[in-house]
């Protein structure tokens, strides 16, 4: 029996096999400090001195307007699902169109054109639940994906569908309303599968970071997304 | 994934044994409250498509937490961990595969055990007292059979985890549950690609699982 997806020898988990007991500490992967609503004003001021306001606009609408009056309740859920919802869109653009452009073939063929539907089923999804809330989509923006061919296309897809993993996980304890916090919790799922269906496709750790998947803040997911984002 | 089976429920309902014995190991829920989580199993179903969203929602919000709070449910988390952690170990022990897939094999396992610490920590820190282990019984018999058990584990866990995540109190007890749930669904993906199943058996939104479902799943796995 092997992966039906890998050919080379690699050992799937190089670099991951040692489970250290220090990983296994809770005190790890908890959010030091984080209280409900936190997340998106510290994130998008952060991120915005680093990548500039236009950069971090299209992530959050009003975040950085509201600020004084902090990201909370309903706003601070939309504001969230906004950050999610540009992330949606960017896989989209990316499984959608960039794969075209590329010209991938077999098993990577295959995931982008069914992960592009998914991650389009996110956007659809992203987009009711803000609306429910009384919110407004943010508006698609731009993208550049500097890749070229099937294998920096992939490894781009690893870097996103992780990426994204951790983002959700990062948002959603300071979500409020919990009707939201299950569908984030249904997508990051999703995200989660696509990631190691990716990794496992370029020889890389299904778990990266082992036993547990570490949040991100928005800072550390817009040094990765942000430079994608065109306008 | 559809694991549910009203029927199944049903009996589940009636057999005063199973129940009781199950709602000890979690943390001690009453058999009032279990009424409660056989009722949000009744009224949740798994829907595909573009209701599924919803519908996840719908159920994470309706499911009924279990009894004690993050405790009740870090401790649910720990008895699914615990079998999960017996499952790889026998499975290692049995010695069907080599290479790469031992390799993968082995890490879950590793990473299972992880989670089993982190759990007893989490309950312990909150003042709980860690449910003891279960003794469990898997049928394994070839490399085949045991990869597809092993997927319909792994899918039923991230099933699990995120059917609680709505009733948990601690945010940071949700972000380490959400640290955890993610790498289930690596799993479940990963040996998806092994056994030649769908790496995402609902489509693009996972379906939660609420606690007598996954009572009813796990049933014959407890020695």
């Amino acid at each position: 029996m092997s992966f039906n997806n890998t050919t080379a020898d690699p050992e799937l988990s190089e670099g991951h096999a040692e489970l250290t007991a220090a990983q296994a500490q809770m005190g790890a992967i908890e959010v030091h400090g984080m209280t409900r609503g936190s997340f998106l004003v510290r994130g998008t001021l952060a991120a915005g001195a680093v990548y500039g306001a236009s950069a971090v606009a299209p992530f959050v609408s009003q975040a950085l307007g509201s600020s004084s009056t902090t990201a909370s309740g309903s706003t601070g859920d939309v504001e969230i699902l906004n950050f999610a919802l540009t992330l949606e869109y960017l896989e989209t653009a990316f499984y959608k169109e960039k794969a075209k452009q590329v010209g991938l073939s077999g098993q990577a063929k295959a995931y982008a054109a069914q992960f592009a539907e998914e991650e389009a089923q996110h956007v659809a999804a992203l987009m009711g639940a803000i609306k429910e809330m009384g919110g407004t989509p943010v508006a698609k923006p731009e993208f550049v994906f500097p890749v070229s061919n099937e294998k920096t296309f992939l490894a781009l897809a690893s870097v996103l569908e992780n990426t994204g993993v951790g983002a959700y996980n990062g948002a959603a304890p300071s979500l409020h309303s919990k009707a939201v916090l299950g569908v984030a919790g249904s997508i990051v799922q999703v995200e989660a599968r696509h990631a190691a269906a990716i990794n496992l496709l370029i020889e890389k750790s299904p778990t990266p970071d082992g036993a547990f998947d570490p949040p991100q803040t928005m800072q550390q997911v817009l040094a990765k997304a942000g430079p994608l984002i065109k306008s | 994934m559809s694991v549910e089976s009203p029927g199944i429920v049903e009996r589940l309902v009636r057999d005063d044994t199973d129940r009781k014995r199950f709602l000890k190991m979690v943390g001690g829920a009453g058999a009032a409250s279990f009424g409660a989580f056989v009722l949000a199993a009744c009224g949740s179903s798994s829907k595909s498509g573009s209701t599924a969203a919803t519908s996840a929602a719908a159920t994470a919000t309706s499911a009924a937490a279990p009894a004690g709070g993050d405790v009740g449910i870090l401790n649910y988390a720990l008895t699914l961990e615990y079998l999960e952690t017996e499952f790889y170990s026998k499975v290692l022990a049995a010695n069907l595969f080599k290479g790469k897939v031992l390799s993968v094999i082995k890490d879950f396992g590793a990473q299972e055990q992880a989670h089993v610490t982190a759990l007893k920590g989490a309950v312990s820190k909150l003042g709980g007292t860690p449910v003891t282990k279960p003794a469990g019984k898997f049928p394994i018999e070839n490399a085949t059979q045991v990869a597809e058990l092993a997927y319909t584990v792994e899918n039923l866990g991230a099933a699990a985890y995120l059917g609680q995540a709505a009733n948990i109190q601690s945010p940071e007890v949700l972000a380490s549950a959400l640290a955890i749930h993610s790498v289930e669904a690596r799993h479940a993906a990963t040996l998806g690609t092994l056994v030649k199943k769908p790496i995402l058996p609902n489509g693009a939104f996972a379906v939660p699982a609420d606690m007598s479902t996954v009572l009813t799943a796990v049933k014959p796995f407890l020695g």
